[in-house]
């Protein structure tokens, strides 16, 4: 499978994405500079993590209006599948490719953590090699993390299954203790409507090889990468 | 013309700063305060024929980047100068 993997001027996981998908996966994945409008004949967009433009402003609230997020937008509505990777996820909340916001840790300190992720919906493009209530365990590193929506909306969310990702303890539970920012409904994950655009907080493309402390990321990738064969 | 924009955590959203900003002043001895929220201030100057002209233009500069409306209220002050 052909994966692009978007390049902003501040995006920091972009090496790390590539080297998982290329090196780890045996993906075929090629950088996209933001300033182009092609996206490479890639399948699947991968929007990296990192501080694009500084975080200036709001996070995301700039590269949203790069180029290639045109093509993104296009890709998108022609139900292509895109993947945001926390700052990636940013962008697609100020792109409106996916609802709510993102909005600085309740703790006001950046968290660097390993977190537990419960799998709600394994019936999506992003998680279907993953069964319903599985635990993933994935890095974070983020200062402004806090998913918020109007309470509509999340009702929404939860009713046609959006939200793919939550914060839990080691006992499988989304408790107040086990949310690492703050998040509404403890919500690490979410996709669009149609679910072919995938934001999340923490970090697949960390925790794909053992010696790095976990695989589990790897399950995102792979579902991935069987949904567009 | 002389733009002010304010841009203001929306009501009912969670503002860590303010609240943290708040407990602050309060154990500086502030105790009749209540309710602190942190913003944005920014300021920009527009060429424009008209007042009205400008403040619709600054209400699109608003709403479509200075303000995210999911998260966010702005408002703004336009001065002849």
């Amino acid at each position: 499978m052909k994966w692009g993997v978007v390049r902003f001027p501040g995006s920091l996981d972009d090496g790390d994405a590539l080297w998982a998908l290329r090196d780890v996966l045996g993906q075929e994945a090629a950088p996209l500079w933001h300033k182009e409008e092609s996206l490479g004949g890639a399948e699947c967009v991968v929007l990296p993590g990192g501080f694009s433009y500084g975080d200036y402003l709001r996070c995301g609230a700039i590269a949203r209006f790069s180029p290639i997020m045109k093509s993104v937008a296009r890709f998108a509505a022609d139900g292509g599948l895109v993947l945001g990777i926390c700052n990636g996820f940013q962008i697609l909340c100020e792109a409106h490719l996916l609802p709510g916001a993102l909005t600085r840790n309740r703790s006001l300190a950046f968290v660097c953590d390993f977190v537990d992720l419960r799998v709600e919906n394994p019936s999506t493009p992003f998680t279907r090699a993953a069964h319903r209530g599985e635990t993933l365990r994935l890095p974070i590193k983020h200062g402004e993390g806090c998913y918020v929506a109007p309470e509509d909306e999340l009702r929404q969310l939860e009713e046609r299954g959006q939200i793919l990702l939550r914060y839990v303890d080691e006992r499988g539970e989304a408790t107040d203790a086990a949310n690492p920012n703050g998040s509404m409904r403890s919500i690490a994950g979410v996709a669009n409507d149609r679910f072919n655009v995938f934001g999340l907080m923490p970090h697949p493309e960390h925790a794909v090889e053992a010696a790095l402390g976990g695989v589990a990321g790897r399950k995102i990738f792979e579902s991935i990468a069987g949904a567009a064969r | 013309m002389r733009a002010k924009v304010f841009v203001t955590p929306r009501k009912g959203i969670l503002d860590p700063q303010g609240r943290a900003v708040e407990g602050a002043l309060k154990s500086l001895g502030f105790g009749a305060i209540g309710n602190v929220r942190v913003g944005r201030f920014i300021t920009l100057e527009i060429d424009a024929p008209s007042r009205a002209e400008a403040e619709s233009a600054v209400r699109q500069i608003c709403e479509r980047l200075l303000a995210n409306p999911n998260i966010e209220d702005f408002r703004f002050e336009v001065d002849a100068e």
